[in-house]
């Protein structure tokens, strides 16, 4: 018995040299080749880091393209999800404000326009992206802050919309907004 | 077509399409032919050596069985040792704490038993080091340990009578290194490239655009991610688990995990029928588990494609689908794939929260993994499906008036006794778990009133998840429910537990037992089981058993949810 369970630790600790050593380190070596460096793909302006090109972050003042509701407000250290239910009443309570102050906010617009992910949270909290709809819908508003022509800022969103064979279309919220920042320093 | 529904029409096709020469690679590596990756012997041999282990040995069922339980106990110590100290230990930038004996005993369990219910969110609740010398190495051994298991049952189905089931060993190292270890570096940098941190530094504290000060957590997160999918553990690194935009960056990625958690399930039937050299055998058991999944994963998309009724009829625009809890990169359909196939699967990693699906979607991924057997975890899987074979083949031996068969052996008493205890241990401890937590509620609202994120129906669905994803040894959540307290880390550490040695020894003592039979060659009066008709007769067993067990609490639950919604 004695020595079975020394021949059990010994084959462990042999396999954990693999799974736990080898095989990360060489994970981490390869990454260094990556974009990022495995670091995360950082995003800076005027030398600053503002951001992770994959995380979200808040976007709430009307100058920028507001991105979706987050049960984590974004904190990108503690990630989550409202998890509320379906049919929850103060839930769908909570939804039906989100969609009034949007309508209130974005004068012009109706409810029908306005698309699904703005009005709920993400799985993560930091949902870095918007559905086309959902950064459309919200050119009118950004122009009419920034003294913008609405065209340009319309065609800055078609710009941003990425696109695959598969899966859904999407905008990237941060590269979206920096995009705009730009458009109107120039 | 919509682009949606055909990025999962690939996902799946190419999944069925590379498990068939991944199965028959399975059965050459574990029979011991000659394969490609010979190359990797004087590895396995130098492993043998260090353990002092004799892989050519063979062993019985009961030395199969004591040989894993022994290195799973001294696993367990490991894991638990490190959860309770990793707040002192190296590899910490983020200075996390050590986790509570209660929380430390739940997770150590969790993944020692290849579930990965996670009461803690990995930012916050792990370090570097438990993240990768705990929860990925016990990542990939579970992973191995089911495998190994499933293999020992084939050996029990050859022709022949025998007494030996080959080497446990054997098939456990060959599964890392011949498989999981290389599948796993090829997810890996698919990830990393897609810009999934491999680092060892703390949060990155950033000022964003708007000027809000926010810490981005990271670490070494894309070698654990891969084999969290590919071994079905389903445990993400960060609390989001695959919603995390760190831990599942695109759809490219998305498809990638989705990809490798599904492969090594549908591989092992594949291998079942060349190892036996009866590739239709495993046609007829890749068919009833196929028409099961389809069979959950078509209303789980409908519903999540169509979006919430109640925001609908609030007049906005429901065409992205039901959003709570998903992300736009990935949407409904994918989200819905992936829900289904992480239930059906015993993988249980999540893209999309769960506890925010339709009520049917909820019902369906309850049922994925109340029947746990439409496809399965790596290995344990198979090992479900055997159990309802066994049961199936004793149900149409008696209609039809013969003597019950499976391949050349009787099935007798011993046998289905095993059998049965196997198959109704799994709505015992579900059901049982989720009427004892809704008397304590029921008992004091106030008290508890923490447990429940949601009121009413959804509050009952939220712990009879719990315990069905702790029994199916699944690990995914309805996480709304606030599970970190004595209460549910203890009695689902419990359920876990039963719910993963009980099935593995069952079968292994099946198969132990039928080997050692006379073996009677096939004759007209046999009863063929690689036909389409055993198919049919398998998948009533199964949902008469499983599924109907369960039918009174999903009527409380997920089912009056629905007619109160639509």
């Amino acid at each position: 018995m004695k020595s079975q369970l020394f021949s059990v630790l010994r084959f462990t600790l042999a396999l954990m040299v693999l799974c736990c050593g080898l095989y990360p380190a060489l994970v981490w070596a390869v990454a260094q080749l990556a974009p990022g460096q495995g670091e995360g793909v950082q995003i800076s302006r005027n030398g600053r880091v503002v951001g992770f090109a994959n995380v979200g972050q808040k976007f709430d003042k009307p100058a920028y393209f507001n991105s979706r509701p987050s049960a984590a407000d974004y904190h990108a250290d503690a990630s989550s999800g409202s998890n509320k239910g379906p049919s929850n009443p103060e839930y769908l309570a909570v939804v039906k404000a989100r969609l009034d102050t949007f309508l209130l906010q974005n004068p012009g617009v109706k409810a029908a326009d306005v698309p699904a992910e703005l009005i709920t949270a993400s799985g993560s909290g930091l949902d870095p992206h918007l559905s086309p709809a959902g950064a459309l819908v919200q050119v009118p508003r950004v122009a009419r802050v920034r003294k913008l022509d609405a065209a340009r800022v319309q065609a800055l969103v078609q710009q941003q919309i990425e696109t695959n064979l598969i899966g859904p279309d999407r905008v990237n919220v941060l590269k979206l907004n920096l995009a705009l920042d730009a458009l109107a320093a120039r | 077509m919509n682009k949606d529904l055909l990025g999962i029409l690939v996902v799946f096709g190419s999944t069925m399409l590379l498990a068939l020469p991944l199965g028959r690679y399975l059965a050459t590596i574990y029979r011991g032919d000659k394969s490609w990756t010979d190359f990797l012997a004087p590895l396995e041999r130098l492993l043998f050596r260090v353990g002092g282990i004799d892989a050519n040995r063979g062993m019985a069922w009961q030395q199969h069985l004591v040989a894993l339980l022994t290195i799973n106990l001294a696993w367990f110590i490991w894991a638990m040792l490190v959860f309770c100290f990793q707040g002192s230990l190296p590899l910490n930038p983020d200075s996390n704490p050590s986790m509570t004996p209660d929380q430390a005993f739940n997770t150590a369990i969790a993944f020692l038993v290849n579930c990965n219910l996670q009461h803690y969110s990995g930012e916050s609740g792990a370090t570097y080091f438990s993240q990768l010398l705990a929860i990925t190495f016990l990542q990939f051994v579970t992973a191995a340990t089911g495998m190994a298991a499933a293999v020992v049952v084939f050996n029990a189905l050859k022709e022949g009578t025998t007494e030996k089931l080959g080497n446990f060993y054997n098939y456990f190292v060959k599964s890392i290194t011949r498989v999981l270890l290389p599948i796993a570096t090829a997810v890996a940098l698919v990830l990393v490239f897609q810009g999934t941190p491999m680092n060892w530094a703390g949060k990155a504290p950033i000022m964003t655009v708007q000027g809000d000060s926010v810490n981005v957590s990271r670490g070494p997160a894309a070698a654990m991610i891969a084999i969290k999918e590919l071994g079905t553990n389903g445990g993400g690194f960060f609390g989001a688990n695959s919603a995390h935009p760190l831990e599942n960056p695109t759809y490219l990625t998305n498809a990638v995990e989705n990809f490798a958690l599904v492969l090594i399930p549908l591989a092992m039937v594949f291998a079942f029928g060349y190892y036996l050299k009866r590739p239709k055998l495993s046609y007829m058991v890749m068919g009833v588990m196929t028409v099961g999944f389809l069979m959950l994963l078509a209303p789980t998309v409908y519903y999540e494609m169509h979006g919430n009724p109640a925001i609908a009829h609030m007049g906005a625009d429901q065409r992205l689908g039901a959003m709570e809890g998903k992300e736009v990169r990935i949407g409904a359909a994918a989200s819905a794939y992936w829900g289904i196939t992480n239930t059906v699967i015993s993988c249980g990693s999540v893209n999309s929260m769960h506890d925010s699906h339709m009520p049917v979607s909820g019902m369906a991924e309850l049922l994925g993994m109340m029947t746990n057997a439409f496809y399965g975890g790596v290995g344990v899987g198979f090992l479900n499906f055997f159990v309802f074979v066994i049961i199936a083949v004793f149900i149409s031996g008696l209609m039809v008036g013969r003597t019950p068969e499976l391949l050349g052996k009787k099935i007798e008493a011993r046998e289905m006794k095993i059998a049965i205890i196997v198959a109704l241990l799994h709505p015992l401890l579900i059901l049982a778990g989720t009427a004892m937590s809704a008397h304590i509620y029921a008992g004091n609202p106030t008290e508890y009133a923490g447990w429940l994120a949601n009121p009413g129906y959804h509050g009952f669905s939220e712990m009879l998840y719990e315990f069905t994803s702790s029994a199916a040894n699944n690990g995914s959540g309805f996480e709304g429910l606030g599970d970190n307290t004595p209460w549910w880390n203890i009695s689902t550490g419990i359920v876990m537990i039963l719910a993963r040695y009980l099935p593995i020894i069952g079968p292994v003592a099946i198969a132990g037992l039928l080997a050692r039979k006379k073996f009677i060659p096939e004759s007209a009066g046999t009863l063929r089981i690689d036909t389409a008709t055993f198919g049919v007769m398998v998948f009533f067993v199964i949902w008469i058993i499983a599924a109907l067990a369960f039918f009174p609490a999903l009527a409380l639950g997920p089912l009056a949810e629905h007619f109160t919604l639509y």
